[in-house]
């Protein structure tokens, strides 16, 4: 055990959390995270690497850890490529590790180390160039199997996720100590402001490097004392666990809250927040850089603000004879944590020559070995863990000297110094500048993110504007909430806290040792731990031409793994300049991409899936449908009956019952899905002159006509019958899925082009039920109602209409037809639906009456040749193309598609025209699609649109779309089934049934 | 309409919430819509929207009420009257006929959409889970309104005239189902309790 017998700011001792890793049991505390617990319970091995299968320890505190990546959870729950780092331990947890087999204690995959010299940098892309069959049979399934990292979940997730929008003046991304005094500036200003904070505390590394005092108070206190003023604040929200993913332009930013990851609580799991606010203040801090060493990612081997983070936070020494690596003062400060803890350091390796200070006299002070300009050449060690370092030194004028002999340890704590979290600052479009003497990318505060009045409105503070000393992150802060509340027109001052602390000498930027000797062929110096690359890598692609940092971040996947290159980055880049022999800031960085840590796919699904997962558009009569056992489609969003079933009917004999009943009875369709827009105006006849291919202010009131509708370049987009209800007022019929856009499109020619024209529109689709009563027994049935409504043929001819009564319902009677019977179509207020439907259904009882359902709709309109949007067009087919030159008006000087029509394309000979096709074998039905081959059969000519067996005719009918069709009636055609057979089948009308249409003008 | 007819209309829902809610939530019943829209600069159109309904004309993005009639500014030509369910087809009557002289549309939907109330004290949290809407308390008080949506349903959202914390939502009535699906789901006092 290396738990501390006491300390430990997060834990709480008397509350054991017990939890299995890789089946094991072990404890930890209340406030441990995984990887505390397994460090306190002496586990260093909790991974494999990705493409090497190196055994892999914790690195780091954070989110931005990149090796101890575990599968939390299992079946359901199960999640991959979780970082230990950020799970907070609860009771039952149960973690698997990733990437090993059968083990991770005697992990095959290790054969990969053996192999690393044929796993170069770019070694999957050079797989493509040959031999060529290796790739298919040979490198494709060997990588797929040994990379990749979790596995992904089998099963449904059940947990619930939820977006939720907010909005806000000052958006605080962070909780330290810049973004506590930034959240109290604002705050007190008036300004609606959200603190977020990724971990669930507040104070940040004032927690753990408390050796500074704040207006006389120590660190913990100043921010205890913050906290609370905030919380008092009720324009202030603070919000833990959550972390500033991402932000997008005009302050539009993307918030991660992990609401119940410890299983306390109930509610969603996680909860994406999506808040518009007016500035953000950037207070993200910042993380410690590694060093590329010789054996870097040995178990043990660690960033030194980490190890001091473990054992002030969570009362655990990760080593008990810890070597520290640092290139400044700052890795003093972990020194002084473990002695402080009692532990045992063997040196502090120090790159500079002549380390003094107030830290370094501690350090001296408390008898440990400070070795000035010395760095780790090699470290010894195995899945085990660290068992000693050899080190190398830095005499002046050469650093070829030989590695030493070796120092025993556990553990390494490497201080490569700071690199700012820039990431939210740069997500849209914010500059970094590189500053050479802290050897970082600090934001660029001429370059902003800008909004939408051109205005910056990100504000970097603190650590993440590059400050390292706390009275200058302060300073920072409250410079940044004095911008970010001026930009808003409130103000505040930029007085900050006073602050007592020590004075740090300034670091060497190092970022390779050793840099002569065989050691330093830096293959065993690993850059991104997540991908495996290494200084050599980069190298390699230097020298293979992948100068620009994103082509060799590409080529060697540097940065490319889950923890997007948070430790990778700059030292890679760094590496790169070098081989180079560039400055950093001629190679640049790389792009930072939201979101800053990866987010679950369910927090991104929010509420949406299941009953949620996309809008359904249901009928008034849709419950009726389903208790009659309808089996549904979607129609556009809509649900309508595809087919009523009864008993255990198979779908063909229930569709041609109720074909059968249509034409021998009388059958009722729920049409109320179909698009109803009014149009009025003293203009309106001439506006839907423009809409519609045929002529439209010819039409009397009272009657029906129907039209076709096509856009701009001539091709059909709906059709549907319009009603002149008086001289100003049409009530236009669109197709079901088409009400939405049809009114759209025509507000947009009212709005943007003819804006002169006097009409409104109304989109009164749900207004109505609609109902059709098609058959020859129609007319019969409805005369049952009482109502003194004329429904004679003389009365109420084919295409005519009537507002009406029937048994007091309000109705609206049309003569329309789509299945060729005698047919009204029934309109009445939506809520009256169930009263009239249920009316026709027991007034017809005697006379066969019953419901059909979309596909009897379907055959009985293909027996009649008539078109449907979608199945005989597909946005490239013209009404001529449908043989509907009837429809098109050659009198109206214009409308929408005319021009169009006009051009060669439209015109020439050889475009596909509709046909109807009649199969040689007449219980042959074709399969939809299906291509009509050309005579000599070297191409395809055309295809099926609509394929039917009808039950009327006993044959199956077809129509297609046939490159000049109408030329070919007669002609047998060959149409491809599948790769082995074909059918026959001549051309003919795609009228099949009642040509003369006597059945429905009846 | 007869009260008889009245007898036979189905309001578009008749659910009742579950228990577990946060929030109060409740599908409403019937009631007069007219989708009415015409020049807002036309005085006779104006006086005609106002003498009908009894409410003053709507500034952008509110609503007015007067007794059971309430005026919803819908764009900048359209407005929506809620009323009576029986006195629809008077409204409209009554509109056409005061506003003769001016281009408008006055159109019974009452039976179009789906109302529902969500209110209490959390109400604004559970339609910020759908509606990007800035609903805090200073931000959307009585007589404001929103043409917004609710996860991708199109949906009206205004705060009536009965207390601060009482929203009314109404959306097309084919989506009823779903909203009222998403409106349990949103309201879950366990998804409240950490907001407000």
């Amino acid at each position: 055990m290396t738990r501390l017998a006491e300390g430990g700011a997060l834990i709480d001792r008397t509350k054991p959390v017990s939890f299995k890793f890789d089946g094991k049991t072990y404890q930890g505390f209340a406030g441990d995270t995984l990887a505390s617990a397994m460090l306190a319970n002496g586990v260093k091995l909790v991974g494999r690497s990705y493409k090497y299968h190196r055994p892999r320890g914790v690195v780091t505190s954070g989110p931005e850890e990149p090796n101890a990546l575990v599968n939390l959870g299992s079946g359901p729950t199960h999640e991959p490529n979780v970082r230990m780092t950020q799970v907070p331990l609860f009771e039952g947890l149960e973690a698997t590790s990733q990437n090993r087999f059968p083990s991770l204690n005697a992990d095959i995959g290790v054969l990969n180390a053996l192999a690393s010299k044929l796993y170069p940098a770019g070694f999957y892309y050079k797989t493509f160039i040959h031999p060529r069959v290796a790739w298919k049979h040979l490198f494709e399934p060997v990588i797929r199997n040994i990379a990749g990292l979790g596995r992904a979940p089998s099963e449904a997730d059940p947990d619930t996720y939820e977006h939720q929008y907010a909005f806000c003046d000052v958006l605080i991304a962070g909780g330290g100590a810049a973004g506590l005094l930034a959240a109290r500036k604002a705050g007190e200003a008036g300004a609606r402001v959200m603190l977020v904070e990724q971990t669930e505390r507040l104070g940040g590394r004032m927690l753990v490097d408390d050796d500074a005092e704040i207006d006389g108070k120590s660190a913990v206190a100043w921010v205890a004392e913050q906290v609370i003023a905030l919380e008092a604040m009720d324009n202030v929200t603070i919000r833990l666990n959550t972390c500033a993913s991402a932000a997008y332009d005009h302050g539009y930013t993307m918030l991660y809250e992990r609401r119940t990851d410890d299983r306390k609580g109930t509610g969603p799991r996680h909860r994406l927040w999506r808040v518009r606010t007016k500035q953000i203040i950037a207070a993200t801090g910042m993380i410690e850089r590694p060093i590329a060493f010789y054996g870097n990612d040995v178990p043990g081997v660690m960033l030194a603000s980490a190890v001091r983070d473990y054992v002030k936070l969570w009362g655990v020494a990760p080593g008990r004879n810890t070597v520290v690596y640092t290139v400044g003062d700052d890795g003093y400060r972990t020194a002084l944590s473990l002695h402080a803890a009692g532990h045992k350091l063997s040196a502090v390796l120090d790159v500079r020559e002549d380390p003094v200070g107030m830290l370094v006299e501690q350090v001296r002070g408390a008898g440990i070995k400070v070795m000035p300009a010395t760095g780790i050449g090699k470290v010894i060690g195995g899945k085990a863990g660290v068992t000693a370092i050899k080190t190398v030194s830095f005499a002046t004028g050469k650093d070829d000297a030989p590695l030493d002999d070796s120092i025993p340890c556990d553990c390494v704590a490497m201080a490569g110094g700071w690199s700012p979290v820039v990431h939210l600052y740069s997500h849209s479009g914010g500059k970094v500048l590189w500053d050479a003497k802290l050897a970082m990318y600090r934001p660029d505060a001429n370059f902003r993110p800008t909004d939408g009045s051109g205005e910056g409105f990100v504000h970097a503070a603190g650590g993440a504007n590059g400050e390292l000393q706390t009275q200058a992150v302060l300073k920072s802060a409250a410079e940044a909430a004095s911008g970010a509340l001026s930009s808003i027109g409130m103000t505040t001052d930029t007085s900050a806290p006073t602050v007592a602390a020590v004075a740090e000498q300034p670091m060497q930027p190092t970022w390779f040792t050793p840099t002569q000797g065989k050691a330093s062929y830096g293959g065993k110096h690993f850059l991104d731990y997540q991908n495996d690359v290494t200084v050599a890598d980069i190298r390699l692609a230097a020298r293979e031409g992948y100068e620009s940092v994103e082509h060799a971040k590409r080529y060697t996947t540097l940065g490319m793994a889950t923890d997007q290159g948070k430790l990778s980055n700059i030292n890679g880049h760094a590496i790169l300049a070098d081989a180079l022999g560039k400055a950093m800031p001629e190679v640049g960085t790389t792009t930072f991409r939201p979101p800053y840590t990866p987010i679950s796919m369910g927090s991104i699904a929010g509420r949406e899936k299941g009953i949620l997962f996309k809008p359904v558009r249901e009928t008034v009569m849709h419950n009726w449908h389903a208790a009659q056992n309808a089996e549904f489609e979607p129609v556009g969003d809509w649900r309508r009956p595809y087919r009523y079933q009864q008993g255990n009917e198979a779908r063909e004999p229930s569709i041609h019952r109720e074909i059968a009943r249509v034409r021998e009875a009388v059958g009722l369709l729920d049409a109320s899905t179909l698009g109803k827009i009014i149009v009025k105006g003293p203009d309106a006849g001439k506006f839907l002159n423009m809409m519609y291919t045929n002529m439209m202010s010819t039409l009397k009131p009272g009657k029906c006509r129907y039209g076709l509708m096509c856009n701009d370049n001539g091709f059909l987009m709906d059709d549907g019958v319009v009603a002149r209800l008086d001289e100003d007022t049409f009530l236009c019929h669109t197709t079901s899925g088409g009400s939405d856009r049809v009114h759209a499109w025509m507000e947009e020619w009212l709005q943007t082009e003819w804006f002169d024209l006097k009409v409104y529109t109304a989109n009164v689709t749900e207004q109505w039920a609609q109902f059709a009563v098609a058959g020859p027994n129609a007319r019969k049935l409805l005369e049952r109602f009482e109502g003194d409504t004329d429904l004679s043929g003389d009365a109420l001819p084919f295409m005519g209409f009537t507002d009406g009564v029937l048994d007091g319902l309000p109705v609206r009677i049309f003569r329309i037809s789509f299945s060729g019977e005698l047919s009204f179509e029934i309109a009445t207020p939506t809520s009256y639906g169930p009263a009239l439907w249920e009316a026709l259904m027991s007034k017809g009882e005697d006379l066969g009456v019953g419901p059909y359902g979309t596909e009897a709709l379907h055959v009985l309109r293909a027996e009649k040749g008539f078109i449907v949007v979608g199945d005989e067009t597909d946005g490239t087919v013209t009404p001529h193309d449908v043989g509907m030159s009837w429809a098109v008006s050659k009198k109206k000087e214009d409308f929408i598609g005319k021009r169009a029509m006009m051009r060669s394309d439209l015109t020439r000979e050889g475009r596909k025209q509709l046909v109807g096709l009649l199969t040689t074998n007449p219980r042959r039905v074709l399969p939809d699609g299906a291509h009509a081959m050309s005579a000599d059969g070297t191409r395809a000519i055309g295809h099926v649109t609509s394929t039917y067996y009808s039950p009327t005719l006993k044959r199956s009918i077809a129509m297609a779309l046939i490159e000049d069709g109408q030329s070919m009636m007669g002609q047998t055609l060959t149409i491809g089934i599948d790769a082995n057979s074909a059918a026959k089948a001549v051309v003919s009308s795609p009228v099949f049934y009642d040509e003369e249409g006597a059945r429905q003008n009846v | 309409m007869s009260e008889s007819n009245n007898a036979l209309a189905r309001a578009p829902r008749d659910d009742t919430a579950p228990d577990g809610l946060g929030v109060q939530l409740a599908a409403m019943p019937l009631r007069a819509m007219l989708t009415i829209r015409g020049d807002f600069a036309d005085a006779g159109f104006v006086s005609a929207v106002e003498a009908v309904s009894g409410c003053t004309m709507p500034d952008v993005r509110k609503a007015t009420f007067a007794g059971n009639n309430s005026l919803l500014w819908m764009s900048p030509d359209e407005l929506m009257l809620f009323g009576d369910y029986a006195k629809a087809d008077d409204l409209v009557a009554a509109l056409n006929e005061k506003a003769a002289g001016s281009h408008m549309l006055a159109v019974n939907v009452s039976d179009a959409r789906a109302v529902f109330k969500v209110s209490g004290a959390k109400a604004r949290y559970a339609l910020a889970k759908g509606a990007p809407v800035d609903f805090a308390q200073g931000s959307f008080g009585t007589g404001d309104l929103r043409r917004t949506r609710i996860a991708t349903v199109a949906t009206g959202i205004v705060m009536t005239a009965e207390d601060p914390d009482t929203f009314e939502v109404f959306c097309f009535r084919s989506y009823g189902t779903y909203l009222w699906n998403w409106l349990i789901s949103a309201c879950d006092e366990n998804a409240l309790s950490d907001l407000g």
